[in-house]
């Protein structure tokens, strides 16, 4: 895939290790350096491009829209999980600088991990809406207000790209806990005014690997790009949750107070 | 069979042997793409036909497509003063005649309906304080009526569509699926052959009908807005199997981008009231018939009139020594100050992010160094109301297919609504097409599948080569810059026409660093860059032979005006294996609109008001 237009006269010379692995044949995953040319407005994405592009074309990673929004290109930069098109090279001078393959996901080769574990987590939890009462198009929108969309709304800006995985010690030591990313979504469709099956995603909320795996270490809104503040919607559907086993004890689940509490479509 | 760009590189001499049955994945409806087309189609077709095997085929996760990277909006007529008859003007004006106008009466007539089944579906539009959903202005529009999401709204409808989809269990995903080539059997389309990225291993997805939905191809030109993958792999695709692609001289150039890398500062920032100054702070549209500046807000002038203008207005200033001087060259002001901060973080979050990290100013404070940047490919696979190509049993929805509603100069916030408006009918066609016809013998599928692996492999394996993909890649770009930018130049095009076939050629000899199955994108960009040089020769032959002058397409070698009598037609490239595309023309379809004069600003208010003292006066 093509890669950006050159960036002007470079300035500086970065070394830019990089974890590489090659499943066909190497062992296991070593480190290659190469020194990268580099202008200030040089994002570490266009690092990568200019070593594929001139001095190693078997380097593989992914990206694709540059601009902080397609959630692609996630890696370890200086050991810390970060997109690549919003990371810039001239914070890392002198160097050398490292960057891996985001931690905690399986390595398919160099800077790819699998995602597929993370979208089958997606896939879990009904990411979609499930209307408290069901309206016809030609009846028009459900009314929301600018307060109820703010409810959900930054939980909304999830961009997939699997940074709080990376920073999650809880993925880490158990790949099946529902992580961060997909709790922000769950919780982005349970705070909708317009949604009514939050009984239904409670569930997967109260299950072993859901809400209550999580230790609070915080570090997944840390390194979020887009300020989702995934520890605020764990946190919301710790609350949820015990207040949800704790009424259960007064009534059927599908009664839960959840839905109810942000009030519905007007 | 066609060939990959006409190139046959030497086949490695253990190959052949090598090569085995490829994996087989039989299903009715194959969609390639997995944007807003591609997700809405599947969805049309899940919803219409739930008995229907569904694959939905994608070189990237649905969530990374290039939908994700559309700011400001959607179109759709939403308000009481607003109508049909007007976003229908408004369109067919904006294209410089080159509309079908009755697929346009189609497009605006179910544009809201579709917004209001993103709604239904989840999507986040921004709001009004009584809970109604909320619309903004946009260049050329008449009136407010593009939905937004903030600045975000191609990233919420592609998660809503991506997250919807989840719901249907007829549609299989095939994520990290790259299509290499269609199988056409007996005049129809079966299927598409595709590399499952993850292992190098080939599959052959066996469908009844195929709906191409793959984006455009602004990569091929240098800087653009465009995201790695946008690669025009499904109209080389189409293009190589016969079908024409239709008005590809006509590219986008939007005014607003990051000088360099081409980031896109969305046109929401006008609409919501920002404006475009030179070196000297004048706000120069006013020169270009776009004024007088004020009032300002005002639609369908100055900062708000159509992409086509103000980029060419951009390259008037920039030759008479107005602009400002950027590392990545010349550059005008897009000055958003007079938004306010908390206005600006509410509506233009993405914006302020971007010339924030990326330039490392706060745009409530300092205005942002823009310049025009390819952005968007009008032209495409050509395909009828239905979406139905030439091809029996292809159809093709999106940037990557031309349905008719852009002409020469699409209006911003009608891709948006296109994706979905013409996602739909393609999942619906599809999918009534797939119940109409018996399933080919596998057999001969296979063997064409083969016959394709093969031909892919030879590329992986070549030996003997010495060209560098990258360096044939920035080549192309350059060349396209130089002879199909905002301007053109008989000559300067030929000059493009004769690198692009240069090109080809030196494509024969490539050669690869890696030669290894497992996540290979040295591959995997080869071939792209295949699809990308026969695009690219469609793009310069179709614009050489457009003699006039019309939206996007401006040439200053004596062909300055638009001609209607010679050029109110569709441009149709045809392939052809062994040299460049036959050109050759079709009409448009012109309902009730008969072209007339293109204006914007105070002249375009004159305009419009002696035409209605003339229709009252009838």
């Amino acid at each position: 895939m093509p890669s950006d237009a050159a960036a002007g006269p470079a300035s500086r010379d970065i070394v830019i290790e990089i974890l590489r692995y090659r499943s066909e044949t190497d062992q296991k995953p070593v480190p290659q350096a190469y020194r990268v040319p580099f202008t200030d407005d040089m994002s570490v994405l266009q690092g990568l491009q200019y070593i594929k592009d001139h001095l190693d074309g078997t380097l593989s990673f992914r990206w694709s829209c540059r601009m902080a929004i397609c959630g692609s290109c996630g890696m370890m930069i200086g050991g810390e999980p970060k997109l690549a098109c919003m990371t810039f090279l001239r914070d890392y001078y002198p160097g050398p600088l490292t960057v891996e393959p985001l931690k905690h996901f399986p390595i398919e080769r160099d800077l790819v991990v699998t995602v597929g574990g993370f979208v089958k987590k997606i896939e879990s939890i009904y990411p979609y809406l499930i209307p408290k009462t069901l309206r016809r198009l030609d009846e028009g929108e459900y009314l929301q207000t600018p307060s109820q969309l703010a409810q959900y709304e930054p939980f909304s800006d999830c961009i997939n790209c699997m940074l709080c995985y990376a920073a999650c010690p809880q993925f880490g030591e158990n790949p099946d806990f529902i992580g961060p990313g997909a709790m922000a979504l769950l919780q982005r469709y349970n705070g909708d005014s317009r949604d009514g099956a939050q009984a239904k995603r409670m569930e997967i909320v109260h299950a072993d690997n859901g809400a209550w795996s999580c230790t609070a270490v915080g570090h997944c809104s840390d390194v979020c790009p887009k300020q989702v503040d995934p520890a605020n919607a764990v946190n919301q559907n710790k609350t949820n949750s015990a207040v949800d086993f704790f009424l259960r004890f007064l009534r059927r689940p599908s009664d839960s107070p959840l839905g109810a509490s942000d009030g519905g479509a007007p | 069979m066609t060939l990959l760009g006409g190139a046959t590189p030497r086949l490695h001499s253990t190959y052949r042997e090598k090569v085995r049955t490829v994996n087989l994945i039989e299903v009715d409806v194959a969609i390639v793409g997995g944007g807003g087309a591609g997700l809405r189609a599947a969805i049309a077709a899940a919803e219409v036909d739930s008995g229907l095997k569904i694959a939905l085929i994608s070189k990237v996760y649905p969530m990374r497509s290039h939908t994700v990277a559309a700011e400001g909006g959607s179109a759709g007529v939403l308000q009481a003063s607003d109508s049909l008859e007007d976003h229908f003007h408004d369109t067919v004006a904006g294209g410089d005649w080159l509309c079908d106008q009755d697929v346009v009466d189609y497009f605006v007539a179910h544009c809201t309906e579709e917004m209001m089944q993103l709604e239904h579906w989840g999507c986040p539009w921004s709001r009004k304080p009584d809970g109604h959903v909320n619309v903004r202005a946009f260049g050329g529009m008449k009136i407010e009526r593009t939905w937004f999401a903030a600045d975000k709204s191609g990233f919420h409808i592609l998660h809503t569509l991506f997250q919807t989809s989840i719901k249907y269990p007829s549609i299989r995903r095939l994520d990290e699926y790259f299509c290499v080539d269609l199988i056409v059997e007996e005049g129809r389309c079966r299927g598409v052959v595709a590399i499952e990225i993850a292992t190098g291993e080939f599959a052959l997805v066996a469908a009844k009908a195929v709906i191409i939905a793959t984006g455009g191809a602004g990569r091929v030109f240098l800087q653009n807005t465009n995201g790695g993958i946008v690669t025009g792999d499904g109209m080389a695709l189409a293009f190589r199997h016969g079908v024409p692609l239709r008005d590809m001289e006509f590219m986008q150039y939007h005014p607003t981008c990051m000088p360099g890398t081409g980031l896109l500062f969305t046109e929401a920032g006008r609409g919501e009231g920002g404006i475009l100054t030179n070196r000297d702070g004048y706000r120069y549209l006013q020169d270009y018939g776009l004024g007088p500046p004020d009032p300002w807000p005002r639609n369908k002038a100055m900062e708000l009139g159509p992409r086509d203008r103000i980029s060419q207005a951009f390259w008037h200033e920039e030759r008479k020594g107005r602009t400002i001087t950027t590392p990545h060259g010349a550059a005008v002001h897009l000055d958003l100050r007079q938004l306010g901060a908390r206005k600006l973080r509410e509506r233009l979050p993405q914006i302020c992010e971007l010339a924030e990290h990326f330039l490392g100013i706060d745009p409530a404070q300092r205005p942002i160094p823009v310049r025009p940047a390819v952005h968007y490919t009008m032209g495409g696979i050509l395909v009828n109301i239905e979406t139905a190509s030439p091809l029996p049993g292809l159809f093709a929805a999106g940037e990557c297919a031309s349905a008719g509603i852009h002409g020469a100069n699409r209006l911003g916030s009608n891709s948006l609504s296109e994706l979905v408006v013409f996602g739909k009918m393609a999942g619906i066609t599809a999918a009534a097409y797939a119940r109409s016809v018996v399933a080919a013998p596998i057999a001969t599928l296979e063997r064409q599948a083969q016959d394709v692996e093969r031909r892919i492999l030879s590329l992986l394996v070549a030996d003997g080569g010495s060209e560098c993909p990258a360096v044939l890649r920035d080549e192309m770009a350059q060349s396209m810059e130089a002879g199909c930018g905002i301007y053109r130049l008989g000559t300067e095009m030929q000059a493009t026409c004769d690198t692009i076939a240069t090109l080809k050629e030196r494509y024969r000899r490539l050669r690869l660093d890696d030669r290894s199955r497992v996540w290979n994108t040295e591959w995997l960009a080869v071939i792209e860059l295949g699809y990308q040089l026969d695009v690219a020769e469609a793009i310069a032959h179709s614009a050489i032979n457009r003699r006039e002058s019309r939206g996007a397409h401006q040439r200053l070698d004596g062909l300055d005006a638009r001609d209607d009598a010679s050029f109110l037609k569709h441009t149709l490239a045809h392939y052809r294996p062994d040299g460049p595309p036959r050109i050759d023309y079709a009409p448009v379809t012109i309902t009730r609109s008969p072209p007339g004069r293109r204006a914007y600003g105070a002249e375009g208010e004159r305009i419009e008001q002696t035409g209605k003292e003339a229709s009252h006066a009838v």
